[in-house]
């Protein structure tokens, strides 16, 4: 008998039966219960600002794989515009107008993503492009928080209000339940001269569980650990980043509140304050912006969390865990080239092992 | 990974692909009926291919020597059938390129009568004479690599190495010949183990078996028992473990440095298979002529392992296991690394430890997608390479880039590329990226020689022109001389002396 087998493959013959598209689903899936959360918490408006939000980040994608002749389903379909959406999403403010997440969603994919290459090749995280971009061209709407109004509560809006409040901006009949976050609090009493010891028992209680004013699903700390620690046993992320960012926050953070309480928030408001946790675990994390090395990511995730800490509390913005992924981000390429891992054989600077005889 | 892993007393590197190795593994050994004609191909080993020294028809024995060693690094051939040599020519090699090689074609008188000149006491004699037993026998690692075994005792033993370590690790998915040899003839492996300590002069050998290999583990504690310098290890089951650098760490902790060769550590690593096939050519005198073949894949109607004489075509030992349909692929060797093969016409050879007949399914290739930077790749290089930033550089033509990141150390076992949720053919990469290294070395050393030699040249005509120019000079001087002594009175001889 004879065959003839046609065109030869590269070995190996055999693989891994991961794609992108699962780690992106399970990573959808670790931050769905804080997600829902958020959704519970901050009623229909927030739902429907993610909804918006994610469809507008399928839709820059779309279109500039469109404007490039290429299919957009394939793309689509490996979930990282959804992923990108979402993660920018729950960076919002829960009743942020439409308009918000549809300009953030096209820009993190269009500008943030596509603009250099699509998946893989872009230098920054485009959900925190996104939302920097957002940050500083709509200030107000960005920083307008609500104070927890669970679904189904007394006096949260219902599904249409929700849609309504999405699409026309909040009601004067709602405008009491605008508040604000500890640290924006904190920092707004400093500039007037009231330090925090007096300022901070009138501040909004923070909360492990999440019941406090923030961003959509940055509040409950508890869920975004246990979806974190999911995403680790996945062996999809490694501890290497999430706990040096949550060091480089909680170690500048529990030395200067000892030196000066009055001046220096303590640790745990720290840590459990704005997208610190959410950062750490799923915008840091981002495989593309991040380095490869253990070593290298550790080095990053510090950096990570120094910066946050140093722009919360000297800088302009109550919070900084956006600008300062942004501005790791930029080091990564330089961190990757001077941390990479010892090569079997070779010391750390590549040279070749001495032997004994 | 590196501190869960360290935490559950594994390696950090390496894959763990599904190994389906049995039921393969656990069919008794089937052997083939001696085949009507086989090729032997002259070249298969590394190093310089072997000389014929029969001619077309005549009578050979099985076990006959029918092609000599050719040069410091090679094997000698010998027949695996009794019969007539009918041809001297080419057949297809088991390269992907599917080109052709020469090969001597025995038809066989299905009688196997063999030649062969047995030793008693192999332990009675120099070690140099037990080597020099095994490179006549045509002795060359099994596991895959086929450098002749008999050129790295030698190399052992000028570099006085302690540790033989021997290789059962056959971490390659599918295949089973190594977990064969090791259940069915540990005795032999046993024994080729010793032969080997004794011929490089080392003290301890170290059995290196997967622990996925419980019974072999089993046949060769039993058989390694009156021995107690063969020490038998299990070690995790760890794709890339039966690479030799991988091993040797495992089991020894020491690393071998980049630019030096596993002996400049004091060990010496040789496959299990091989040390069989160097108890049977010291002690019983057979040359290496049959080995164990795994024949698996779900294409196969019955995996297995088959005692093949070498040469046999690979299609003939398809058909005598069977197939249950027409397979998509066919690869020599395991599916990490395995050579495919274009088509069945082609002959097993000494390094052939498996021939995989695949199905439509084992044979998909996903489509490759955009690098994602996941890191996968470089947690799973043995080597602690960065597969992905190498093929950044190969896929926009910066090869130079790559090497600055030692892609020269890539073992090419597969890892990254089995990792890579992006199935990125990154080996492919890496062989392109080499071979074309390589090309551009002899290239430039081609041209350094040409100039050299242009420069040699041109010296050399220079200097006969210079010495042509001076012996004219010289001559016309003594002409000159000559006339003028002539011509002149004998007076003036001195004065033309000095101006000479």
């Amino acid at each position: 008998m004879s065959q003839s087998y046609g065109m030869t493959v590269a070995a190996p013959h055999t693989t891994t039966s991961n794609n992108p598209g699962r780690i992106m689903t399970l990573v959808m899936l670790a931050l769905a219960p804080a997600t829902f959360y958020g959704f519970w918490l901050y009623g229909w408006p927030a739902f429907f600002l993610w909804a918006i939000t994610v469809a507008s980040a399928m839709l820059g994608e779309a279109f500039c794989l469109r404007w490039q002749n290429r299919s957009a389903a394939p793309v689509l379909q490996d979930g990282s515009a959804i992923l990108t959406g979402w993660l920018l999403a729950v960076s919002l403010p829960p009743w942020a107008p439409w308009w918000i997440g549809v300009f953030g969603g096209l820009f993190a994919t269009m500008l943030g993503k596509q603009a250099f290459g699509g998946l893989g090749q872009n230098l920054f995280n485009p959900a925190m492009v996104a939302r920097v971009a957002l940050l500083i061209s709509f200030p107000v709407q960005m920083t307008a928080w609500v104070a927890p109004l669970p679904m189904f509560s007394a006096g949260a809006p219902g599904m249409l209000d929700g849609l309504l409040i999405v699409l026309k901006g909040m009601p004067q009949s709602l405008d009491a339940v605008t508040s604000a976050t500890t640290l924006g609090f904190g920092k707004t009493e400093l500039s007037r001269g009231i330090d925090l010891l007096e300022s901070l028992p009138h501040a909004p209680a923070l909360s492990f569980i999440g019941n406090r004013p923030g961003s959509l699903g940055e509040t409950a700390a508890w869920l975004i650990l246990a979806g974190g620690v999911a995403t680790m046993f996945l062996r999809i992320i490694t501890w290497h980043i999430p706990l040096a960012m949550l060091a480089g926050i909680a170690i500048p953070a529990a030395i200067l509140h000892a030196v000066d309480p009055a001046r220096y928030l303590d640790m745990g408001a720290h840590l459990l304050s704005g997208g610190a946790m959410l950062g750490a675990f799923f915008i840091a994390t981002d495989y593309v912006t991040s380095p490869n090395s253990p070593r290298g990511q550790l080095i990053f995730g510090f950096g990570c969390g120094a910066l946050t800490y140093v722009i919360r509390t000297w800088a302009g913005y109550p919070e900084g865990v956006a600008f300062a992924v942004l501005l790791m981000n930029s080091l990564t390429p330089i961190i990757d080239t001077y941390f990479k891992p010892r090569i079997y054989g070779r010391d750390r600077k590549g040279k070749p092992l001495q032997t004994a005889n | 990974m590196g501190f869960l892993d360290r935490f559950l007393n594994k390696p950090s590197w390496g894959v763990h692909p599904d190994d389906h190795k049995r039921p393969g593994a656990d069919v008794p050994l089937r052997v083939l009926p001696t085949p009507e004609r086989v090729y032997m191909p002259l070249s298969q080993h590394v190093g310089g291919a072997a000389r014929p020294i029969v001619l077309v028809g005549q009578k050979v024995l099985k076990g006959q020597l029918i092609a000599e060693a050719q040069g410091n690094i090679s094997a000698p051939i010998h027949a695996s059938v009794s019969g007539t040599v009918t041809a001297i020519g080419d057949v297809t090699a088991p390269h992907p390129s599917g080109l052709p090689f020469k090969a001597i074609t025995i038809d066989s008188d299905g009688l196997d009568r063999w030649v062969a000149n047995p030793l008693a006491d192999p332990f009675s004699v120099a070690p140099e004479e037990v080597a020099r037993r095994a490179a006549l026998g045509g002795v060359v690692g099994l596991g895959g690599a086929t450098f002749p075994s008999a050129v790295k005792f030698a190399l052992g033993k000028r570099l006085k190495v302690s540790t033989l370590i021997v290789n059962g690790g056959e971490c390659e998915p599918y295949l089973s010949s190594d977990d064969r040899i090791m259940r069915d003839f540990a005795d032999q492996v046993v024994d080729g183990a010793r032969l080997v300590m004794y011929a490089i002069g080392a003290s301890e050998a170290l059995v290196g078996i997967e622990d996925n290999k419980p019974e072999a583990i089993a046949a060769m504690r039993k058989a390694a028992e009156p021995y107690p310098e063969v020490k038998i290890r299990p070690v995790p089951a760890r794709y890339p473990m039966g690479s030799d650098k991988q091993l040797i760490q495992t089991l020894t902790g020491k690393e071998v440095p980049s630019d030096a060769r596993a002996a400049e550590v004091g060990v010496l690593v040789h496959n299990v298979s091989t040390c069989a096939a160097v108890h049977k050519a010291v002690r019983l005198g057979q040359p290496l002529v049959e080995r164990i073949v795994t024949i698996n894949g779900g294409a196969i109607a019955n995996p297995g392992n088959v005692f093949v004489p070498l040469g046999t075509m690979i299609g003939e030992v398809l058909a005598f296991v069977g197939l249950k349909e027409a397979p998509s692929r066919l690869i020599l060797g395991g599916p990490m690394m395995g050579t495919p093969l274009l088509h069945d016409r082609i002959p097993i050879v000494k390094g052939a430890s498996g021939i995989l007949a695949f199905n439509a399914a084992e044979a998909m290739v996903p489509e490759a997608g955009p690098c994602i930077r996941c890191g996968s790749c470089t947690k799973a290089c043995p080597m602690g390479l960065l597969p992905l930033e190498m093929a950044a550089r190969i896929k926009v033509g910066d090869l130079e880039g790559a090497e600055a990141y030692a892609l020269q150390d890539c073992i090419s076992c597969g890892c990254c590329a089995y990792v890579c949720p992006s199935h990125i053919p990154l080996v492919q990469y890496f062989s392109h990226a080499k071979g074309e290294l390589t090309a551009a070395e002899r290239t430039k050393l081609r041209t350094e020689a040409t100039k050299r030699l242009a420069e040699a040249k041109a010296a050399r005509i220079e200097r006969e022109n210079r010495e042509k120019a001076e012996a004219a000079a010289r001559r016309k001087a003594e002409r000159d001389a000559a006339k003028a002594a002539t011509a002149a009175p004998p007076v003036t001889t001195e004065k033309q002396g000095v101006s000479a």
